[in-house]
């Protein structure tokens, strides 16, 4: 059990290795921007004197290694900056420039909430039908069945999501009412409401990420199936239930697991443009909202939200499949 | 039922398998009878479809392949026309079978005891608390150590040969009536080897099992088989009494198979006392990382002559050929050409140095490059050390090709994939040829063909040290490959030097104790050789019970 | 409701396959008589499928979009016979034996790539109008019809601004699909190049390489994309062109990690074939080694992850310019016309085309991806076929 245990701390130690570098990149090319921020916030015409007060608010004055320092050690406490897109507003209307600003955290933790909703639904939805469709395609391999989901999974894999979007709201919106094309979501919401406003984002995520752990799915049984050990199971005499049952499936675990974190990881990508597609109030959403009007702050704190989300998954994946490899488990 | 009437019969049996679009015939029509208590060697080189119809004897088939025609009758019940049903309940019960790779065929997420007790409590023949006592008193009969606790391992925590007894064990679970081995010693060492012999040897006597024994080693099939049945390309060559078989074989192909074995090079006068030696390995100690793999080795090698280097898997044999080449600088030790010192990195070899040692690799596959032509893998060494250009070189190609006896107008624009196995080894011979060096290392050059083809490649080996005055290293694991073409022969073993010597002198008792454990165990063609070997040593000092006694 | 319905037809559905297979096994044969009930099941829905099809397309009057669907599959599915029946018969013997083992899906992927070149390279020819020429005529409808509030000299009529939708969308061919292609390349020659240098020279420059790449790979990339192009677009500023370079540039840096995982693996696993051991100790250097023995070795399975590179940055090409910062006005292109048309789905049950216009560009985006999938999927079929 021991080199398990140090294994899986060595991933563990990798992960936030992984993380912290990967933080100090994001930051980094924020740092890369022309000028700074606080002339970015206060626009060309701005008086020398505001913006060396707002550069002192928001302590750009400081070098750039402490500035990274204090960012990370906010961001750890989950203290995300300053929303540019709040300092505007409050520029605009003329108060002081500090006291207006609403914090990036509160802007984020209910569209994080919600996306996280958005992402569960689907996994609900595309996680067992995945994996009932992979076995049942690899195990009628080469049939018609086998052909046709080969096909349209790889049809799906290629198309843009807003196609498949646009596409689910022709069908099931606009020619047939059944349900809404947008996804106004608020608070207080019932979940039935909430589940049904979110269904065809969540339907259009599934078929992206369905296709690919279908395939994933059934190109690992396939090449489990070819194994000796699987030969020499059916040679046995055993029924083909138990030999998938009992033989194949201890095996697949390790990348059946590995296929599910890795398209859960990718469905963090894949929100991004299904959110906008439905203006579903998702930090997805919000992301590309904040690109478009360079709201910094926010890019950078969803951009570490999704790589943090995205590394944890990777990992998740990594430390699961070591777990369930007998050869580890149960050392010589 | 009738007692007479054979326990397996196979009718005109066709099997075909799918490439591309289409299907090739791969078995075209063979006729078996098997008998109860009787053992049947099938043997025949790659591709024989021995395997095949090994597998067709349980109305099995490999996917892409499927039974075309004829029958295959088991105890009165035609397989090839059963339904699936009916065939699971002979399959494990009644046929057992016993795979070529027990690594890769026991399921690793399972402990062995637990896969052993499958088929029983599936089939109702016991339940599995009887199985699994009968499971240990199989293991200790098959003497396999720790019987009542060795089941309870997983599959990777039991070496190889213990685990191919164990799962000659699983096969005897249900005590069937026929038992297929599919070439069960194969991956083995010769050491190892004995011991799953006579694993196998004492079940199928013990419980007058029939069985179908598939392999493609004659002296093994010798020791196991009753009768032999030979196989060539999916036809029939001949069948008969394995001492009949071994005896008078009828059939010309069974006849050059025969004679294989007998194939040796005249001896050669010794060495003059005194003379420089052309290549010296001098106290070599090399390492992989921090894992010692050559411990103190020297050996010297003559002009003109053949040193056999000889050793099981991880005896280190190999990295020798790399501290050699410059490959492995090694950590202390040096390599001496001619009386000078080479430099222990090749990298800092100067061309000519480099063109005298040349290599030959045991996977022609792998060491010819296969987006390259014929003409243009032997011409690269022409051009690069000779400068030779044009016509010149291709002159000098046609040559080789000739020397290598490969028609040059027919073989300089192929591609290696258009060449058979032996062929593509001799292009590997051509190409160390190119490079015009007076030192050669074989490295297993015969282990991956069949044994007609590795006869002509020896032959050929020979001839072209006769005509050119080579010196060849032999790195080989297959003694008889030694007795054929050696002058020296240095045994190693765990990285050491055991033995060396003449090889009159190393065939000859008495031996380093090694040696002789390793020279006992090569099969000869002898159908008496494993029971006199098994009285002789005494059924519990075999393999690694006799190493470990060391 | 729903779910009664969902069981009593799954029911009725393995009643149907238990049918289908009992008279199967009157007839004897023996494919019947080891069938399961799944598998016969799986037959009885596919045909309740075919059935259901065939009374949608035939009878039901408002399945527009399903007709023009299926019209468009069988369309191509002819088209893509002709072409492999034309390719079979014409031509040298080499593409002849090429075409006659190929599946129906790799020609019409073949073909739909060369008519996509075709309609790029000559997109100026091929268009009625330039791609930012602007028309007094706004928000014509589609379908060229006075009546309909058409004009038959913009036959998919215009946009807010006066654009012809047409000439647009075939100048889209040629911006998107030329720019992914040319980023593509860009990517392969960083990520191939150092990727082969990482497998030759080991050491401590693959250690390097190869952990910058972890980091790099580490970050999802379409979001590490829309970060760096915040950044690119304040470089930038209002020199849309320079924005577009930046894209590529990006887009190919991020991507050609990618491009060095594969191309060192395969590198790697090349590097230690006893060829290359017997050219090193004939003493070859390292040009030699990488682009006589390596390169030639690794061209399949570069030139299929060729295919899956570009699908995936035009993928992400479109996806950026359909959430505003890819490819930038005047340049027409497929993803922000999705954007820019998008509204007009909700149109679809008074005029289809007009629906299916948003659709269309869409849809050129999905067709090309398929397409080279089909092919690379054909490629790698056939390179792992010859190696069993």
């Amino acid at each position: 059990m021991g080199s398990v245990t140090r294994i899986v701390l060595q991933r563990l130690g990798l992960g936030l290795l992984t993380l912290f570098i990967v933080s100090i990149v994001i930051f980094t090319a924020v740092n890369m921007l022309p000028g700074d921020f606080a002339e970015a916030i206060l626009g060309q015409g701005a008086t020398p004197q505001a913006v060396a007060a707002i550069r002192h608010d928001l302590g750009l004055d400081q070098p750039p290694v402490s500035r990274y320092l204090e960012w990370l050690a906010d961001a750890v406490r989950g203290d995300l900056g300053t929303s540019f897109a709040q300092a505007n507003f409050a520029s605009f209307v003329g108060s002081d420039a500090g006291a207006g600003m609403a914090s990036v955290a509160d802007t984020l933790v209910p569209r994080f909430r919600n996306t996280m909703f958005l992402a569960g639904v689907t996994a609900a939805i595309a996680v067992p039908v995945s994996l009932i469709i992979g076995v049942l395609a690899a195990l009628y391999r080469n049939s018609v069945f086998d052909k046709v989901a080969n096909m349209a999974t790889l049809t799906s894999i290629s198309s843009p999501e807003f196609f498949l979007a646009y596409i689910l709201i022709l069908f099931l919106a606009v020619l047939n009412p059944w349900l809404p094309s947008l996804s106004n979501i608020y608070d207080g919401m019932g979940f039935g409401e909430r589940l049904e406003k979110t269904m065809l984002p969540a339907l259009t995520l599934t078929l992206v990420v369905t296709a690919h752990m279908m395939r994933m799915t059934r190109a690992a049984i396939i090449n489990l199936l070819a194994s000796p050990y699987i030969e020499m199971a059916r040679l046995k005499g055993l029924s083909p239930m138990r030999v998938i049952v009992r033989h194949a499936l201890p095996n697949a675990l390790a990348p059946i697991i590995n296929v599910v974190a890795l398209n859960l990881a990718y469905l963090i990508t894949g929100v991004v443009v299904v959110e906008v597609v439905f203006v579903y109030p998702g930090i997805g959403q919000l992301f590309v909202d904040s690109v478009k009007i360079r709201d910094i702050p926010v890019v950078q704190a969803c951009c570490l939200i999704f790589a943090s989300a995205y590394i944890l998954l990777n990992l998740l994946a990594d430390i699961l499949s070591i777990l369930s490899n007998p050869r580890l488990r149960h050392p010589k | 039922m009738n007692d007479n009437a054979p326990l397996l019969k196979i009718r005109d049996l066709r099997i075909e398998g799918r490439s591309d679009e289409t299907w090739l015939p791969i078995v075209n029509g063979i006729d078996l009878d098997l008998h109860r208590g009787e053992v049947l060697g099938l043997i025949g080189e790659s591709g024989a479809g021995k395997s095949t119809v090994g597998l067709a004897a349980m109305g099995f088939t490999r996917d892409g392949c499927r039974i075309s025609g004829g029958s295959v009758v088991f105890d009165g019940q035609d397989l090839v026309s059963a339904s699936a049903d009916a065939k699971r309940a002979l399959l494990g019960k009644r046929i057992a079978y016993v795979a070529q790779s027990a690594a890769a065929s026991f399921n690793p997420a399972h402990k062995i005891i637990d896969q052993h007790t499958e088929a029983p409590v599936t089939h109702d023949v016991m339940d599995k608390a009887e199985s699994q006592a009968d499971a240990m008193e199989l293991y200790a009969k098959l003497r396999l150590p720790n019987p009542d606790e060795i089941g309870f391992r997983y599959p990777h925590q039991v070496s190889g040969g213990q685990l191919q007894r164990a799962m000659t064990a699983m096969a005897m679970s249900c005590r069937p009536d026929l038992i297929v081995f599919d070439e069960p010693t194969t991956a083995l060492d010769v050491t190892t080897q004995i011991e799953v012999l006579a694993a196998i040897r004492r079940i199928v006597d013990e419980f007058d099992t029939a069985a179908i024994y598939i392999t493609h080693d004659l002296a093994v099939v010798a020791q196991m088989a009753d009768r032999i049945k030979v196989l060539l390309k999916g036809d029939e060559v001949e069948t008969a009494d394995t001492r009949t078989m071994l005896a008078h074989p009828t059939e010309d192909y069974t006849k050059s198979l025969w004679a294989v074995r007998s194939f040796a090079r005249p001896v050669k006068p010794a060495v003059a006392e005194g003379s420089v030696p052309l290549v010296s390995v001098r106290g070599i100690t090399a390492a992989y990382g921090k894992v010692d793999v050559l411990r103190d080795v020297s050996f010297d090698m003559h002009t003109g002559r053949t040193v056999a280097v000889v050793g099981e898997s991880g005896s280190g044999k190999s990295t020798v050929a790399r501290c050699i080449t410059g490959l492995l600088p090694p950590r202390s030790g040096m390599v001496e050409f001619d009386g000078t010192p080479l430099p222990a990195d090749y990298r800092k070899r100067t061309k000519d140095q480099l063109r005298q040692i040349q290599m030959i690799y045991q996977m022609a596959d792998t060491a010819l490059n296969p987006k390259t032509r014929i003409g243009d893998i032997i011409g690269r060494p022409v051009e690069f050390y000779m400068g030779l250009k044009g016509r010149a070189k291709r002159a000098r190609v046609n040559d080789l090709l000739n020397q290598i006896e490969l028609d040059p107008d027919q073989y300089y624009h192929r591609l290696p994939s258009e060449l058979s196995g032996g062929q593509k080894q001799r292009v590997g011979i051509a190409r160390a040829l190119a490079a015009e060096p007076r030192f050669i290392i074989c490295d297993e050059v015969t282990s991956a063909l069949d044994q007609l083809v590795a006869e002509g490649i020896l032959k050929l080996l020979a001839r072209l040290q006769d005509e050119l005055g080579l010196t060849y290293m032999f790195i080989t694991h297959d003694l008889a490959t030694v007795k054929a073409i050696a002058d020296e022969v240095v045994v190693m073993k765990d990285g050491k030097v055991v033995e060396q010597g003449g090889k009159a002198e190393m065939f000859r008792p008495p031996h380093h104790p090694y040696t002789d454990l390793l020279l006992s165990s090569v099969p000869e063609m002898d159908p008496d050789w494993l029971t006199d070997l098994l009285a002789e040593r005494g059924a519990d000092n075999l393999g690694d019970a006799a190493i470990d006694k060391m | 409701m729903i779910v009664v319905y969902i069981i009593v037809g799954v029911v009725a559905l393995i009643a149907a396959g238990w049918v289908f297979r009992a008279a199967g096994r009157a007839t004897g044969r023996p494919a019947f008589r080891d069938m399961d009930l799944s598998t016969a099941f799986g037959y009885a829905l596919g045909a309740v499928v075919v059935v259901w099809g065939i009374y949608a397309f035939f009878f039901v009057e408002a399945a527009v979009f399903f007709r023009w669907a299926v019209q468009g599959i069988i369309g191509f599915a002819i088209a893509a016979w002709i072409f492999r029946f034309i390719g079979r018969h014409v031509g040298p013997d080499s593409v002849r034996r090429q075409f006659r083992a190929m599946p129906l899906t790799a020609s019409f992927g073949i073909l739909t790539i060369l008519i996509y070149a075709i309609v790029a390279i000559f997109a100026g020819v091929l268009a009625p109008h330039g791609q930012a020429e602007v028309f007094a005529n706004v928000n014509v409808l589609p379908g060229g019809d006075p009546a309909l509030g058409g004009d038959p000299a913009f036959p998919l009529g215009t946009d807010q601004i006066g654009r012809d939708l047409l000439s647009r969308l075939i100048y889209g061919a040629q911006n998107t699909v030329g720019i992914a292609f040319a980023t593509t390349v860009l990517a392969f020659l960083l990520g191939g190049t150092l990727g082969f240098l990482a497998a030759t020279v080991g050491g401590w420059l693959d250690n390097l390489l190869s952990r910058m790449v972890d980091v790099l790979m580490a970050i999802p990339s379409l979001i590490f994309a829309l970060l760096l192009m915040t950044i690119a677009s304040a470089w930038a500023g209002s020199e849309k062109w320079l924005l577009t370079v930046y894209m590529v540039v990006i887009i190919a840096v991020i991507d050609s990690t990618r491009v060095y995982r594969l191309a060192r693996a395969v590198g790697s696993s090349i590097v230690v074939m006893d060829y290359i051991e017997a050219a090193k100790l004939r003493g070859e250097g390292m040009g030699y080694l990488i682009f006589r023995e390596i390169l030639p070795n690794a061209t399949a399975p570069l030139l299929a992850e060729f295919g899956l590179r570009f699908c995936f940055v035009f993928l992400t090409i479109a996806s950026l310019s359909f959430l505003g910062v890819g490819i930038q006005p005047p340049l027409a292109d497929w993803g922000t016309m999705v954007r820019d048309l998008s509204q007009f789905i909700n149109f679809a049950a008074f005029s289809p085309l007009t629906a299916a216009l948003p659709l269309m560009a869409a849809g050129a985006i999905a067709l090309l991806t398929v397409a080279v999938n089909f092919v690379v999927d054909w490629m790698l079929h056939r390179s792992s076929g010859l190696k069993g």
